[in-house]
């Protein structure tokens, strides 16, 4: 039992796949043929079993390889991962979350024992074993928020409330499709979604806030949000852009199954306890063409949505310049039939 | 999704007079598991059992969030209100099982502060309780004011005193001990923030003198919770689920929605959380508006209400619901 552990790269050889089971538990992000912004928010609720919502904290086959990526990130750029000084509460509540979360999905990977405020922390995909007295930051290698995402898959992104608004006060962000912590640490919710287009007009940021503000203990929610990455690559940061930018001029009508990757980012926001404050993680899953249409209707649907997506909306996710290759190697795959509802690969 | 739908069964393990206005309940898990961790300033929703009615009252915690073994609530007795506070003086027991909601916290500390000055009337003694429990825990800079009308009936204020030493004052009404606002907000190093949970009089005073003192809105927080209050019945007709209501006297438009058999959401019922917002579709008379969360361009405009603590007197009211 347990996961499979892979051990594959996400930059220079580019090892990264998906076994086929994972393919198929892909969190494929369209329920129609169409794409448009919503308020695509619901409780989140534990999902069908092998599925990635089965657990409110998703551990899969790439665990250890991204924590691995995640370490290369942080020792070139330690500013990925930042805490102002109001936010060490905050971060052992997502310490507490995470830990327990784990202990509690995947037993046979993570064990967590409490007497009281003194925690031992098992973590055996990891080789990690340590004891430490939970709210004493010195008994920790690193502040608690960033010792557990660094033993978490996805982004983290943890928000103060006040004044009626969400503040990005603390957060690890290293897997982030095109924007930068660095950047927006300090910044109201409304301030950090300022180049979204469309969505403004919408209203839909003003209905957002409103119902993450009243995000409460123990209700937590999600949505899924997608773009597209050339090449697996987890780290496509602004500070990097150097790397991962020409990327997207690399792409011919040969290499599309493989260089082309959906990316999809399953969110989650939680209140935590003892600080009032809210977490996102922000959870990346990457797939390649060549494993998304081992799925016709995917490959059907998402040819769809990418052939009718909005102008503005291709430009921001920034897939203008090889859209149309891609739409014409998936149109191969598109026999006209309908699609069913729902995100299910059929 | 109700977003008071996640509840905890407890058991009430302890009921204990505090004074002769208030009681004090503790609740323990009835599964014997721990109670979730909270913050201080966090409130629970207690569910009452009222014979065929369920009354559904807002407690602030004020056990240490340190500690959620427990949770304990202290209630005021209100022998003119809509019954809510004496049922829970006169019906609830050691041992009884009731159901109560998550914690939910509306009257957070902003970890910002340099210092957090807190100023109390009456029963809104209890938030702080719990805040500067947490607050103490982690070395936090803090100071309570605490206007009572008698020494008798200042809740926990012996206990304040015992843990907290100086950093505690107290204001007897009886003995004309007035506290001294403006003296006390222009004496404070940069970086503080103020809290009051009081009587409505005692916040706007508080938030008036603060504003006129030059304190930025973001540095003063409040909490009160508005109870629901008596009136004339009135009669809805919900336009969604096409039901016709009508509202009692001791009832609040939000419980007579729920008594229809449709589930709003709501967090605080006391008009300050924004959560049961409801749209107006027409009406003929004139809205009570009772909430903190509207503007009041919005109570003017007609087009919305907060059924949890506000009313409406005429002759027709539609709502979307």
């Amino acid at each position: 039992m347990g996961i499979n552990f892979r051990k594959e790269t996400f930059r220079d050889d580019f090892t990264f796949r998906n076994s086929p089971e994972h393919i198929r538990r892909f969190p494929f992000p369209f329920h129609e043929d169409a794409y448009m912004y919503a308020v695509n928010i619901e409780p989140h609720v534990p999902g069908p079993k092998g599925s990635v919502l089965e657990h409110g904290i998703d551990v899969d086959e790439h665990y250890v390889s991204e924590m691995h990526d995640r370490a290369l990130v942080l020792a070139e750029d330690p500013l990925r991962c930042q805490s102002l000084p109001h936010m060490t509460l905050a971060g052992w509540d997502l310490l507490e979350l995470l830990m327990t979360s784990k202990a509690e999905s995947y037993p046979e990977h993570f064990t967590l024992t409490r007497d009281g405020d003194k925690w031992h922390w098992i973590n055996r995909p990891l080789g990690i074993d340590d004891h430490f007295t939970f709210g004493d930051v010195s008994t920790l290698p690193y502040g608690p928020m960033e010792y557990i995402t660094r033993q978490s898959q996805g982004d983290f992104c943890i928000l103060d409330q006040r004044d009626s608004n969400l503040w990005m006060d603390a957060g690890i962000v290293t897997t982030q499709a095109d924007w930068s912590l660095d950047f927006d640490i300090g910044m109201n919710f409304f301030e950090w979604h300022a180049p979204v287009p469309l969505a403004h007009e919408k209203g839909i940021f003003t209905r957002a806030l409103k119902f993450l503000a009243n995000i409460q203990q123990g209700a937590p929610a999600r949505r899924l949000n997608w773009t597209m990455t050339i090449n697996p690559r987890l780290d496509t940061s602004p500070e990097n852009y150097h790397k991962w930018g020409t990327d997207r001029a690399t792409v011919t009508p040969e290499n599309v199954g493989q260089k082309v990757h959906l990316r999809v980012e399953l969110q989650s926001f939680w209140r935590l306890p003892r600080s009032n404050a809210l977490v996102f993680p922000i959870r990346c899953y990457l797939i390649k063409m060549d494993e998304l249409v081992t799925s016709p209707k995917w490959a059907r649907r998402f040819h769809r949505v990418l052939r009718d997506l909005p102008t503005e909306l291709a430009d921001y996710k920034g897939l203008s310049r090889y859209r149309p290759t891609v739409i014409e190697w998936l149109s191969k795959y598109d026999d006209g039939a309908p699609t069913s509802p729902g995100f299910g690969p059929d | 999704m109700s977003a008071g739908t996640s509840k905890i069964d407890v058991t009430v393990t302890d009921v204990i007079p505090v004074n002769d206005l208030v009681k004090r309940f503790h609740f323990r898990r009835t599964d014997g598991a721990i109670l979730p961790t909270f913050s201080g300033g966090a409130h629970v929703v207690v569910e009452m059992r009222d014979d065929d009615r369920t009354r559904l009252n807002p407690y602030s915690l004020m056990s240490s969030p340190l500690d959620t073994t427990d949770y304990t609530i202290s209630v005021r007795r209100d022998d003119v209100g809509r019954g809510g506070s004496l049922f829970m003086h006169n019906r609830v027991k050691p041992g009884q099982r009731m159901v109560i909601s998550n914690p939910v916290n509306l009257f957070s500390l902003d970890l910002r502060a340099k210092k957090h000055l807190m100023i109390a009337g009456g029963i809104g003694i209890t938030p702080f309780m719990a805040q500067t429990s947490q607050l103490a825990g982690e070395g936090g800079n803090f100071e309570l004011h605490y206007t009572c009308r008698t020494q008798a009936l200042g809740t926990y204020a012996d206990v304040l005193q015992a843990r907290y030493g100086r950093r505690i004052h107290l204001y007897h009404d009886d003995r004309n001990e007035k506290l001294p606002l403006e003296k006390l907000l222009s004496s404070q190093p940069l970086g503080t923030h103020l809290y009051i949970c009081g009587p409505a009089g005692m916040i706007d005073w508080v938030r008036r003198t603060a504003a006129e003192a030059g304190w930025p809105s973001e540095t003063v927080h409040y909490e009160h919770f508005a109870a629901p209050q008596p009136g004339k019945p009135f009669d809805v007709k919900l336009a969604v689920s096409g039901k016709q209501i009508r509202v009692g006297e001791q009832q609040s438009l939000l419980e007579a929605i729920e008594a229809a058999g449709v589930d709003p959401p709501y967090l605080c019922r006391g008009g300050v959380c924004g959560q049961c917002e409801t749209n107006v579709v027409s009406y003929d008379g004139k809205f009570l508006h009772n909430d903190h969360w509207l503007s009041e361009e919005e109570h003017r405009s007609g087009c919305k209400i907060m059924p949890c603590v506000s009313r409406f007197e005429g002759k027709s009211l539609v709502l979307e619901r």
